[in-house]
């Protein structure tokens, strides 16, 4: 049915209405994300009055920080009863702080540059796409300087080690083509040989190129940390690799090994572990052999980390469809080359967040090693710096300053980690 | 890895052991167990000899001697002229106490901050974002170190409290803050109490029943009866009744100044406090991103369904959601409970006298039983988290998606 009549048609648009005040901008943001509801304006409020709270306990504290004393008593004096932090430990005691009490001081340039070198090493890792390949040679050689730089001694030591190394590289390359066993087993011969010869000329040189030596004992501070939890860290990964596929494996023997190995090491808390490091492994050594205490905590923490580590890898390598492991048997592919082109990428893949909870995790704990009295930061700061006369009761300056240490460091790496996942996610979204 | 292919009869050849996949695993095999067993009586053969040398012998009979030392929080009977064994039974009472405390504050603290951090409220989600990074990334030792120094250089001696003008009061008369540690009102039982308790545990009984009865009859025949109120009354109001009715057993004892000290009430250690607070916080952190990521872990799909079926959203939480999430979210929670446990080991720090402490501590350094000592340290830790584990298996048996 046709209208016969029309009482009124538009003919043009309307112009556009910018939307209503309460509808734009930070209104409307304001309005929806803090005063949505009844509940919700209350909980802003609450959280306004906690922010305000601390900020105006904390604000006092740090904008009346001193930086210049050089005793507690004094910054007091300063202050003159007024709020406020005394931060002039942290310049008095930064070296005490991060290099321990007992590294000779004039040789703190060493173990800054093995720390610098740390990021030049660690980039071609971390950021594999952005750099040739060829500088993860510089990565490769590091640990050697580092060990060079920190400890000192002969130039020598370092480089039979990666000779061996380099060696062993060598004949299984040769070798793993015809079987990987007898690959395995030469490799571990030739590095036996070229560290026995090594270790003779190295013996016989102690002066070649040296630094003065530093013993391990004096190692301390937040170095003592990162020393720890790098080396633990990098240790473990490939013995935690190692755990899993072994806890994977079809041969009970190896199997069960893996198994009691890593259920008793979740099992125990660090500090036993620590304890035995400290009082009882020395029973377990032949007799008469001195073990450094660095080197003892060293192996216990990877023992400790390569257990977690294995769990985390396991979980990876179970969440891998099936269809991978046969599709790797199916072309042929031997166990050695399966697990390295097929399984191990994508099983790596799917664990980075837990290694990185982990590695997070076990920097954390590196500082559990004050409790069997060495000089860590916790330590420092627990035993010779709130022991002085000078800086007794400065509590919130000294462990703020731990806390913050630390933070930086494990919430750097976190971040990286769930950068990496973003980059590594192949799926198609 | 099996091969296809039966062997021709015959024709074993030695150089099989090695290169033929059948035999393969057998030699790996047998080289793993020599290796370990070589390993082993290595370090046994060594242990056999230190000892010697040092005139030892691994006994447990030191656990039956006098300890000669005092532990400050004593949940049994306790002195210093008791074995050490019951030191170690102390010990064991304190960690399970600090694990206890702390895994209950920390599941709070933690539901809380990980629902926080999706709720509707920006300003709320950044501070809890800002809490569980800042928690999370702190090693807990620091955390245990800061609380503790609050407890005993920040809080007032007990005699602040003293005089006509103190400088410190208490908090509503009944706690107290010192650097001594807490001191909270202690509850007397008196005569009848147990009639109370009973009765209590009795309506707790009841109220379970009444909540099945309801679920029940609302999947029956649809009829939906209140839950919240009656809950609360069958939990409270015959506890209450018995109380008057038993002429009020239930007293409270507060502390008192004294002399120098507080006497009377409950003291809490500040090595307690600031373990269980340090724990609590810390594993918070954790337990919130568990939390969180179990939630997120339920499609919205789900909520839209049960949206569109015309749920509420607080039904849609409970009915749909929630059941969903926890399936994620427990067995992440019971291995941070198995953390607590085993961080609590670091009461070491602050003097808290856990089994560490009494066993790992002063009794190893003053019998010199270390391996006795460290062994029986992990086994009790061991003998803890696989029962922790068992528990888990079970639930995760009970929760497990059946597929058919």
């Amino acid at each position: 049915m046709m209208r016969s009549h029309e009482a009124f048609v538009r003919h043009q648009m309307l112009p556009q209405v910018p939307p209503p005040a309460s509808q734009a901008g930070l209104v409307k943001w304001l309005r929806e994300n803090l005063f949505s509801s009844l509940s919700n304006t209350v909980l802003t409020v609450l959280s306004l009055l906690a922010l305000w709270w601390v900020v105006m306990a904390a604000w006092p504290w740090l904008s009346n920080g001193i930086w210049t004393t050089t005793s507690l008593k004094e910054c007091r004096e300063v202050l003159q009863g007024e709020v406020g932090a005394c931060f002039s430990v942290l310049a008095e005691r930064w070296n005490q702080l991060l290099f321990g009490f007992k590294y000779p001081s004039e040789l703190y340039g060493r173990p800054t540059a093995a720390f610098l070198l740390l990021f030049i090493a660690g980039a071609p890792v971390l950021f594999y796409k952005s750099f040739p390949r060829y500088l993860l040679l510089v990565t490769a050689a590091y640990p050697f300087i580092a060990y060079w730089f920190i400890w000192g001694g002969t130039i020598l030591i370092p480089v039979v080690a990666a000779l061996g190394l380099i060696g062993a590289m060598l004949v299984f390359r040769r070798l793993s083509n015809s079987s990987f066993a007898t690959g395995f087993f030469g490799a571990v011969a030739a590095a036996a040989v070229i560290w026995w010869i090594g270790g003779k000329i190295s013996g016989s040189a102690p002066g070649f190129m040296a630094l003065q030596e530093v013993a391990s004992r004096d190692m301390g501070g937040f170095m003592l940390n990162m020393l720890l939890g790098v080396v633990c860290v990098s240790l473990s990964l490939p013995i935690g690799i190692l755990l899993a596929l072994g806890r994977q494996s079809d041969m009970l023997i190896i199997k069960w090994i893996c198994v009691v190995f890593i259920e008793f090491i979740r099992g125990v808390p660090l500090i036993t572990l620590l304890f035995v490091a400290n009082v009882v492994l020395a029973y377990f050594l032949p007799p008469g052999t001195s073990f450094d205490l660095i080197l003892r905590v060293i192996i216990m923490i990877t023992m400790f980390a390569s257990a977690y580590i294995a769990e985390v890898i396991r979980g990876g390598l179970a969440a891998l469809p099936t269809g991978q492991y046969e599709a790797a048997n199916s072309l042929g592919l031997d166990y050695a080359q399966s697990m390295q082109l097929i399984i191990l990428p994508q099983a790596l893949k799917i664990s980075i967040p837990g290694i990185v909870n982990v590695a997070v995790g076990l920097f954390k704990d590196t500082t559990l090693v004050s409790v069997i009295s060495m000089f860590d930061l916790v330590g420092m700061i627990r035993g010779p710096i709130l022991g002085s006369t000078s800086w007794n009761g400065v509590y919130w300056e000294l462990f703020g300053f731990a806390a913050l240490l630390f933070f930086v460091v494990c919430y750097g790496i976190s971040q990286y980690s769930q950068w990496l996942e973003r980059q590594l996610r192949t799926d198609h979204r | 890895m099996t091969s296809l292919t039966d062997p021709p009869a015959g024709s074993f050849r030695l150089s099989m052991l090695l290169n033929d996949t059948r035999y393969r695993s057998y030699t790996f095999q047998f080289i793993a167990l020599i290796c370990i067993i070589s390993l082993f009586s290595y370090l046994g053969v060594n242990l056999v000899q230190n000892l010697a040398q040092a005139g030892l012998n691994i006994s447990f009979d030191f656990l039956g001697n006098q300890s000669g030392y005092d532990i400050n929080q004593r949940p049994i009977e306790y002195d210093s002229q008791s074995p050490h064994l019951r030191a170690a039974m102390v010990g064991i009472l304190n960690t399970l106490i600090v694990s206890f405390l702390a895994c209950l504050t920390a599941t709070v603290i933690g539901v809380f901050a990980g629902v926080a951090r999706l709720s509707p409220n920006w300003l709320l989600r950044k501070l809890m974002a800002v809490y569980v990074e800042a928690f999370r990334n702190v090693p807990v030792l620091i955390w245990i170190l800061i609380i503790f120094s609050v407890m005993t250089a920040v809080l007032p001696a007990p005699n602040a409290f003293r005089g006509a003008e103190p400088s410190a009061s208490m908090l509503w008369d009944a706690f107290a803050f010192t650097n001594r540690g807490i001191y909270a009102p202690k509850p007397l039982w008196g005569d009848g109490s147990n009639v109370v308790v009973i009765g209590f545990l009795l309506s707790i009984a009841g109220a379970i029943y009444y909540r099945r009865y309801a679920t029940k009859l609302l999947y029956a025949t649809g009829r939906l009866l209140p839950m919240g109120w009656p809950t609360l009354a069958i939990l409270v109001l015959p506890s209450l009744i018995l109380y008057y009715l038993m002429g009020r057993p239930i007293t409270l004892e507060y502390p008192e100044l004294k002399g120098f000290n507080f006497t009377g009430g409950v003291n809490m250690l500040g090595s307690l406090i600031a373990l269980w607070f340090a724990l609590a916080i810390y594993t918070g952190a954790f337990i919130a991103e568990n939390v969180r990521a179990g939630i997120q872990a339920i499609s919205k799909g789900q909520s839209e369904a049960a949206a569109s079926l015309g749920l509420r959203p607080k039904r849609i939480m409970n009915l749909v959601i929630l059941p969903q999430a926890l399936r994620v979210i427990i067995p992440p929670l019971i291995s941070q409970y198995l953390n607590i446990t085993k961080n609590s080991s670091l009461a070491i720090a602050v003097g808290y006298m856990d089994i560490t402490g009494t066993l790992g501590g002063i009794t190893l350094n003053q019998t010199g039983r270390a391996i006795e000592c460290v062994l029986l340290l992990m086994l009790f830790y061991l003998t803890i988290s696989l029962s922790i584990s068992a528990v888990m298996n079970m639930y995760n048996n009970a929760v497990k998606l059946k597929e058919r």
